[in-house]
């Protein structure tokens, strides 16, 4: 694949990898936290309890800590983007840049201007214009996510665009394609969602502390009430978003599905693992049991896929080999036909250089015909077109592990808590404690399966990432990568550090940020 | 007073009374030095904006990357 050098491409993968799962160590609580402050703080506008108002502001502290620690950590993929993956920028650029000015502007706008009122309003302005302040700044920060999941949805099913050989840009053919990518809209709900339940998480496991060192008692029962009910309501959101997602996948990127399952052969009626240990001899087309130990749902991948129970799900060897039953098309194939694109663009690049308009003519229409395959023009071999199926398989594996027990975890403090039985059940506790750092590792779990899973691609079939790739020396991209490292490691602690020191304050001494 | 002088005040006073926030915010400061004065002029430049002068030269070198080894 190319001329870059492949240490090199795992630097910058790594570098980008690592910016990625730290600067996603904030956003999420700042998704969720926002919707939760804003719900109290409509209760306490609604009843007129000071105890709410308190509640509120305490949780809001916290919540400027996280914003304030995370502000500006995902500026530093637009950098790498810029250095380390400048072909990749240069030829999504026009897809990419509509988004993210769209971001940046409400970002900007929004956040930032109902921030400060939500800060520094209390007791300044009316009470609904400082609750409607505390809302748009909620919906402001998820609106901004939404731009950003519509650019990543658009790498993981590239729509609304055509590829110019002239400039070697693709150009928004239809924004409306963009923005309603399925592809893009199922993740931002689902990436939103789980931001909700983190946040919730959160709330829970600092209340479930106070409850557990018997401090702070009528405001932590108070704020587990209303992060469990939410709780409970976004988690069994997301699980209907994870569903809408997983179907969207099984259409667009059948090989992610394929390694998120381990499934090797497919067939009508497959099932979905609900555990699994894979075997690490397994190899591509070898007849070898890709499970040491599983026990899996019959069906039950079908009819997450396509909501049938006899539907067929292709498997790794069908989808590098092909399946002329189910008309699947072979990676070798796909390369022969990818080839022919980039055969043509060169053609194309020749023609004009000597003013042959016919040659020109010529060369678009067979590109035209073969662009769909443009990416594995690139790949050296077929198996290269295989994810990594054990970081796949396992991330996804953890996530959906993770996520049917905060469901169970939000019922049962829920109950546990409008019984008034919660501080008798300190196991409970101890489980929503222990539960905060787990939500973040379901987090980063989802993000691995969603970028791992899409391997080897930048843009699903169009462009592999080692073609994205800048040429550049790998010793730079080594030196940033621990700089980064070391930064963020630094940012995490001085976010713990503080986070825990107002947590053991409490609210009580809490009135002003 | 006017707008102007009272979204000045709202905020002049709002920035005067902070605690826990005047911390946050040299945290910000520092970030921010560090990421686009050390980190990004040190050591991120834009490879296609630095190395060509317009977006031709900048075309025709993604078309090579993409053609290499094609013809």
């Amino acid at each position: 694949m190319g001329h870059i050098d492949p240490s090199l491409v795992d630097w910058s993968r790594a570098q980008f990898a690592l910016t990625a799962l730290y600067h996603w160590i904030f956003v999420p609580l700042t998704l969720g936290l926002t919707f939760i402050v804003a719900i109290m703080e409509t209760i306490y506008v609604k009843t007129g309890d000071e105890w709410w108002k308190k509640t509120t502001r305490f949780w809001m502290g916290l919540l400027a800590i996280n914003f304030a620690i995370g502000l500006a950590t995902g500026i530093i993929m637009e950098f790498e983007f810029g250095t380390n993956w400048s072909n990749y920028s240069w030829i999504v650029g026009d897809i990419f840049g509509a988004p993210l000015a769209i971001e940046g502007i409400m970002a900007f706008f929004m956040e930032s201007t109902f921030f400060a009122v939500m800060f520094f309003g209390w007791d300044k302005v009316s009470k609904r214009f400082h609750l409607l302040s505390t809302w748009l700044v909620a919906i402001g920060s998820n609106l901004s996510a939404l731009w950003i999941l519509v650019a990543n949805g658009w790498m993981q099913h590239p729509v609304g665009m055509r590829f110019n050989p002239d400039t070697a840009r693709n150009e928004m053919e239809n924004f409306w394609d963009v923005l309603f990518n399925p592809n893009a809209y199922t993740k931002f709900l689902h990436t939103i969602s789980s931001g909700y339940v983190l946040a919730s998480l959160f709330v829970i496991g600092v209340s479930s502390w106070y409850l557990l060192r018997k401090r702070e008692i009528k405001f932590a029962k108070r704020s587990i009430v209303v992060a469990a009910s939410f709780g409970l309501l976004v988690s069994l959101f997301n699980l209907t978003t994870g569903d809408d997602s997983a179907r969207q996948i099984a259409v667009d990127q059948p090989m992610k599905l394929a390694a998120m399952e381990g499934l090797y052969e497919g067939k009508p009626g497959a099932e979905i693992v609900a555990f699994g240990i894979l075997n690490p001899d397994k190899r591509l087309r070898d007849s070898t049991d890709p499970f040491l130990f599983k026990v899996a749902i019959p069906d039950g991948l079908s009819l997450l896929s396509y909501h049938r129970l006899d539907a067929y799900v292709p498997g790794i060897h069908q989808l590098v080999d092909g399946s002329k039953e189910h008309k699947i098309l072979s990676v070798a194939e796909k390369m022969k036909r990818g080839r022919k694109a980039v055969e043509a663009l060169a053609t194309y690049k020749a023609a004009k250089k000597s003013g042959d308009r016919e040659a020109m003519k010529q060369a678009l229409e067979t590109f035209r015909n073969y662009s769909a395959y443009l990416g594995y023009g690139y790949l050296k071999n077929p198996e290269q077109a295989v994810p990594p199926v054990a970081t796949t398989f396992y991330a996804f594996h953890t996530m959906v592990g993770l996520g049917t027990w905060f469901i169970l975890l939000f019922f049962l403090i829920l109950y546990a808590a409008m019984t008034d039985r919660l501080q008798k059940l300190r196991w409970l506790l101890w489980a929503g404690v222990i539960s905060l750092p787990l939500g973040y590792v379901a987090q980063e779990a989802g993000w691995i399966t969603a970028e791992v899973g899409r391997q080897p691609w930048a843009i699903q079939d169009m462009l592999p990432v080692g073609m994205a790739t800048s040429n550049l020396s790998t010793s730079p991209v080594m030196l940033t990568f621990w700089l980064f490292a070391i930064l963020f490691t630094a940012l995490l602690i001085a976010e713990v550090k503080i986070m825990t020191t107002q947590i053991k304050i409490g609210p009580k001494e809490h009135d002003h940020v | 007073m006017s707008m102007i002088g009272r979204i000045f005040r709202f905020y002049r006073e709002g920035f005067a009374s902070m605690r826990l926030g005047k911390k946050l915010w040299l945290i910000v400061a520092i970030k921010l030095f560090v990421l686009y004065v050390v980190i990004k002029l040190l050591f991120f430049p834009d490879v296609l904006q630095e190395k060509f002068n317009n977006d031709t030269q900048r075309s025709d070198f993604v078309l090579r990357q993409l053609t290499q080894g094609a013809r």
